[in-house]
């Protein structure tokens, strides 16, 4: 590990300050993943600033009927919560898929949008690697690339410039959810959809999101439908336990009878962010809950979907997940 | 030949020492406050192997991935090697060289779990063994665990290369049927 200033803050405008005066800077809290990039040095900040003692640690009601979840709340308070376990059950049951229990009683929920891929060339410093140092090359395109992304890499005639996957469960949940993110910087608030959080890598894959680089998260919205009564996440892993996602799918259903009146869908493991797909989810509206609809929904989602070396069988493995999720979130077949 | 140049004699280049920022950290470490002069940079980890001779806490990845780190802070388990030890100002560290008092039942013997690890041979190296009954502390506080399943997914943040897998859960389990949350 590099050496570094440490500071301590004890307001957000004065943290986002502090931050925007020092590009060299990063803010630091659960640390499970900026502290392990530190030692592999593949992040190395002038100063951290910590910011575990803002008031950014509670649950509370939003007007619209939600509930906002302060930057600062660890994933385990936040997966234990009993109104999130009562009203976003789909939330508690992702967050309670990932990492383990130290991690999750350390990592915050700011902290868990901000996670940087687990390519191993990202970790790598003796390979090039776009997102790590921009211009230098990708080495999982032409390597070993079994846990890399299917979708969002561009287009077929264009070489990829990154193909890494975001890694965490949370936001896929989050993305199903459709939740916002609340975010303070020097040019004060500002409210960002969870589609727009994260990003494709395109040209500049060293940039993971949209949030700017004084702002800090304070919060985390989720919208008044929780989606209660028909939902599910199914994470497929090398492990059954404490492994990150070959191919995972948040599942979110509103119900009719036997009848889908909405449904989210969103993927985890094949994309650079959690993967939604408008068409395949709107193809379902209407439509009885039946395999061969959500086959159907399946294909959509997956269109356009390319493969590298060691990762085409994350194509079939993501629209049997699909399937199956669908069923167990309509309650056609069990969970377990 | 040319006649050469007489050799200076042989210095040793010592470089300016940097100063090390270092800062007074107060912990809570086992019951009684300990204040550290460190670098920011050390881990918490660190702080108890290096400076406070507390060896129980074994460094294993040294990244998350293992568990053999595990200590309690305020209660709660998590890995001790992924967090800063000035970052933890003012907390309650429970370390396994703490665990026995934890016990109010046994002030002066060890805690049930640790009885238990004996009992069911629930290690074969040891080198886990203060991470996985750390854990299992933190699990027992927690009280999510209902079922054997829930004893193994519930530790599985505790890596033991042995293999010793089915005795340490069979400890967990035989202590929380003695003590049902």
């Amino acid at each position: 590990m590099n050496s570094f200033t440490y500071s301590r803050a004890d307001a957000v405008d004065t943290a986002v300050d502090e931050r925007a005066s020092d590009q060299t800077a990063k803010f630091i809290a659960g640390g499970t993943n900026l502290i392990d990039l530190m030692k592999e040095n593949v992040e190395r900040p002038n100063r951290l600033i910590d910011i575990t003692r803002l008031p950014l640690n509670s649950i509370t009601e939003t007007v619209a009927g939600g509930l906002r979840l302060g930057a600062l709340v660890t994933n385990a308070d936040t997966a234990y919560n009993e109104q999130v376990i009562q009203r976003y059950p789909l939330l508690s049951q992702t967050i309670l898929a990932g990492a383990s229990p130290q991690l999750r009683n350390m990592a915050t929920d700011g902290g868990n949008l901000l996670q940087r891929t687990r390519c191993y060339y990202f970790y790598d410093l003796a390979t090039p690697c776009n997102k790590r140092e921009p211009g230098s090359g990708c080495s999982a395109l032409n390597g070993y690339n079994r846990i890399h992304a299917i979708l969002g890499t561009g287009s077929p005639h264009q070489t990829p410039t990154c193909i890494a996957t975001h890694p965490s469960d949370m936001c896929v949940a989050l993305a199903a959810l459709e939740a916002e993110v609340r975010v303070t910087g020097v040019n004060g608030e500002r409210t960002i959809p969870f589609a727009d959080f994260h990003r494709l890598p395109g040209d500049t894959p060293h940039i993971d999101n949209t949030l700017q680089p004084d702002e800090l998260i304070t919060a985390i919205d989720l919208p008044a439908n929780g989606f209660p009564e028909y939902f599910m996440y199914l994470k497929l892993r090398d492990r059954a336990s404490y492994a990150f996602a070959l191919v995972s799918v948040a599942v979110a259903l509103e119900m009719d009878n036997n009848t889908i009146t909405t449904a989210r869908i969103a993927l985890g493991g094949v994309a650079h962010k959690p993967w939604r797909k408008p068409e395949a989810e709107a193809s379902l509206v209407g439509k009885p809950a039946t395999k061969e609809n959500f086959q159907s929904a399946a294909e959509l989602l997956l269109a356009g979907a390319q493969g590298f070396a060691h990762n085409t069988f994350k194509i079939e493995l993501a629209k049997r997940a699909i399937v199956r999720a669908l069923g167990q979130a309509a309650k056609l077949e069990p969970t377990a | 030949m040319t006649p050469t140049a007489t050799l200076e004699p042989e210095t040793v280049f010592t470089p300016p020492a940097l100063p090390i920022p270092t800062s007074a950290v107060t912990l809570t470490i086992n019951g009684t406050p300990q204040t550290l002069q460190i670098a920011p940079w050390t881990t918490l980890l660190d702080a108890l192997r290096e400076y406070l001779d507390l060896t129980g806490t074994k460094k294993g990845c040294d990244h998350g991935q293992c568990g053999a780190c595990t200590v309690l802070v305020n209660g709660k388990r998590i890995n001790s090697c992924l967090t800063l030890a000035i970052m933890q100002e003012g907390a309650q560290i429970t370390t396994i060289e703490g665990i026995a008092q934890t016990n109010t039942d046994a002030p002066n013997g060890l805690h049930p779990l640790q009885k238990a690890f004996i009992e069911h041979d629930a290690f074969q190296c040891g080198y886990c063994t203060p991470g996985q009954i750390c854990s299992a502390v933190g699990l027992m506080n927690e009280g999510k665990a209902k079922s054997t399943a829930d004893i193994r997914e519930l530790m599985s943040g505790n890596i033991c290369r042995c293999g010793a897998y089915t005795n340490i859960v069979d400890a967990i389990e035989d202590v929380m049927n003695q003590n049902p949350a």
